[in-house]
């Protein structure tokens, strides 16, 4: 092999590399630096866990995440496959108006959650037909779970169903013939096949539930996610070296993770059976 | 660990052998594809039937009416032993299947793979355990039991296959094209396996291929089949010898149609044509030569050489030689027909729903 396709690589690679350096690795390391330029030093890093309202924030946002992340697993599981399995009329408008999320910034998400469970949300004028009683959770833990779930699902549904698609049918028939019950069949055949899929559908969904700002910001709720954190004291106390801190551990956590996920749907075939 | 064994689990295999009878098993697609007319077969208990014709017949339709993979159109009826299994699901039919492409499951070991209907069976687990081993054992895998399915060759795979379908000693054993995605070596030898496991076992079985040498080899009887319809059932020999209709006589081997009127000598029937394969003439040097053409092409086989030759106003006819000295192109020569070897005219209608 000769040098010259590794130097012509190399060169290529450049922007890149310049991009990557510029952007993304000089300004982390300023914000590392920042992280510990307060009165408290390094020790600012331990202050999501020293300080009670920075670790009551992490908690609950991991909570979320974790519990949003399940759910929109669950949920587009069933609803992709459904959705490969079956045709009928409608059926890729409604494929498409499930995408349509990502188009939306968490402003905006946060708008029709209010629109939905809001003071005059569509929930509240139902049950309080129903009940009597005006049912308002916009503003609440329930308010930024469906939040987060709405723009959670169309990620994962849209990874479930191109991994749905190219389930070998023959597969399930094969374990039927030797006597598998249906749900034997999702357990031993359908979910393995579709389990790095969802791994790694459900890592990104957990990221991206982690730094979500926009939404919580929307409904302006009581309980503080991590970011909104991170805002408020950015903004309103001026603790600069708090929130490069905060954000440097919400980067690390999150990054642990995805590297979790990705060793997990790593080692599946070994899991498996 | 579970102990309720089902009964038929551990009971050794039952000497009651299967028989399936379908009757008006038709079957249209939803989206209106007819792809079976509707149809009767009767296969006896043990019997190993060969479903043979050209991609798109219906073969794998029927096969999987069999299966419980798709019912039949209304009216349509599947019996095992004159039970009424219509409407039962495959997983409760008893019976083991064989694909084309292998259907392994790949998250699991080889020995998972053959344990996994046992395990479905709650057997217990040395019993489980044995049975897996004699099945691997039955196809001579045992050495590779703890691999994983995508480390092994396509002959292997579908001997694991093979294996996963017996070990649960199925009532009926359905096989699609099992040896389709096999090189033609691997093919032989494994065909010649599958044919003494079926005998072995005495299990009624359901064999789809295309391929003509494979069920002339296996088939007990054979089902040919065209565009959806049964076009003849009956043992390989009859099928060869006497096909009974036009397409079988063409799918089935190579076979010869000459005008009675172009065959000096031949007697008094002289309207028709005569039907006669490849092997059934022989080289006549002189007089008594039904037939004289050109040798348009010589091609060497081994253990015969195959010609063809030319004559005015006649399709190229084919003749097999065994004789050892070169034949020349261009050369000219005379065949004589074995009298009793010719292929009676297959007639107009179908014959095939007589069994
Ligand atoms: N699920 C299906 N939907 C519509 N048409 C089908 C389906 N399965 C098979 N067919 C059609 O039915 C015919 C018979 O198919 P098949 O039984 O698979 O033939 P073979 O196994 O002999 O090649 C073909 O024309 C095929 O295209
Ligand atoms: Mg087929």
């Amino acid at each position: 092999m000769s040098q010259r396709p590794a130097l012509l690589l190399i060169l290529l690679a450049l922007p890149a590399g310049v991009v990557f350096l510029a952007f993304f690795l000089l300004p982390m390391a300023r914000l590392v630096l920042i992280g510990a330029s307060g009165e408290d030093g390094a020790a600012a890093y331990l202050s999501v866990l020293t300080t009670p309202r920075h670790l009551e924030s992490m908690i609950a946002t991991v909570l979320l995440s974790l519990a949003v992340t399940l759910a929109a697993v669950a949920v587009s599981t069933v609803a992709g496959v459904f959705l490969v399995r079956h045709r009928f009329p409608g059926r890729s408008t409604l494929v498409s108006l499930l995408t349509f999320p990502l188009a939306f910034p968490g402003v905006v998400i946060g708008f029709l959650v209010i629109l939905l469970a809001g003071r005059q949300g569509l929930v509240g004028e139902v049950t309080k037909a129903l009940t009597g009683d005006k049912m308002v959770f916009a503003y609440s833990m329930a308010g930024l779970f469906v939040g987060y779930l709405y723009f959670s699902i169309p990620r994962v549904i849209l990874t479930v169903m191109a991994a749905a698609e190219k389930l070998d049918p023959s597969l399930e028939e094969a374990a039927r013939s030797l006597g598998a019950p249906p749900w034997r069949v999702v357990a031993d055949v359908i979910l393995p096949a579709l389990k790095p899929g969802l791994i790694a559908s459900g890592a990104i969904c957990f990221a991206t539930s982690m730094g979500a700002f926009g939404t919580a910001f929307t409904l302006a709720t009581n309980i503080d996610v991590l970011p909104m954190t991170i805002y408020t004291e950015f903004t309103l106390s001026a603790n600069i070296a708090g929130a490069a801190s905060l954000s440097v551990v919400l980067g690390l956590v999150t990054w642990a993770a995805l590297a979790l996920a990705r060793n997990l749907s790593g080692s599946t075939v070994a899991a498996a059976g | 660990m579970m102990h309720n064994t089902l009964p038929e689990a551990s009971e050794p295999m039952t000497a009651e052998k299967t028989a399936i009878t379908l009757t008006d098993c038709g079957k249209t697609f939803a989206d209106g594809t007819r792809a079976l007319q509707p149809i009767d077969l009767a296969i006896a208990g043990g019997e190993t039937v060969v479903l043979l014709g050209p991609s798109g017949c219906g073969k794998t339709t029927l096969l999987r009416i069999v299966a419980g993979l798709e019912t039949p159109d209304a009216g349509g009826r599947v019996l095992f032993n004159g039970e009424d299994v219509t409407v039962r699901p495959i997983e409760r039919r008893e019976v083991g299947m064989v694909f084309q492409s292998y259907a392994l499951f790949p998250n699991m070991s080889v020995r998972q793979n053959v344990a996994y209907g046992l395990k479905v069976r709650r057997v217990p687990r040395e019993e489980l355990t044995r049975r897996v081993d004699d099945a691997l054992e039955m196809m001579q895998i045992a050495e590779l039991a703890e691999r994983r399915i995508g480390q092994l060759s396509g002959g292997q795979r579908q001997r694991v296959a093979l294996a996963r379908a017996i070990a649960v000693r199925p009532r009926i054993l359905l096989l699609d094209e099992p040896l389709t995605a096999l090189d033609a070596l691997l093919r032989d030898r494994l065909r010649v396996e599958i044919d003494s496991l079926l005998r072995g076992l005495g299990i009624t079985a359901v064999y789809v291929t295309h391929d003509q040498a494979e069920a002339m080899a296996l088939g007990d009887r054979v089902v040919v089949m065209s565009a959806g319809q049964i076009e003849q059932i009956g043992p390989p020999r009859d099928i060869y010898h006497a096909p009974a209709t036009d397409f079988v006589a063409d799918f089935i081997g190579t076979v010869n149609r000459v005008p009675a009127a172009a065959l000096a000598g031949w007697g008094d029937e002289v309207d028709g044509a005569v039907l006669f394969r490849p092997e059934d003439a022989e080289i006549v040097s002189g007089e008594g030569a039904h037939l004289r053409g050109r040798v348009a092409s010589s091609l060497f086989l081994g253990d015969r050489t195959r010609l063809v030759l030319e004559s005015d106003g006649l399709l190229p006819v084919v003749v097999d030689t065994r004789r050892r000295e070169t034949i020349r192109i261009g050369e000219e020569i005379g065949i004589r027909l074995k009298p009793g070897h010719l292929i009676p005219l297959p007639s107009a209608g179908r014959e095939g729903q007589t069994c």
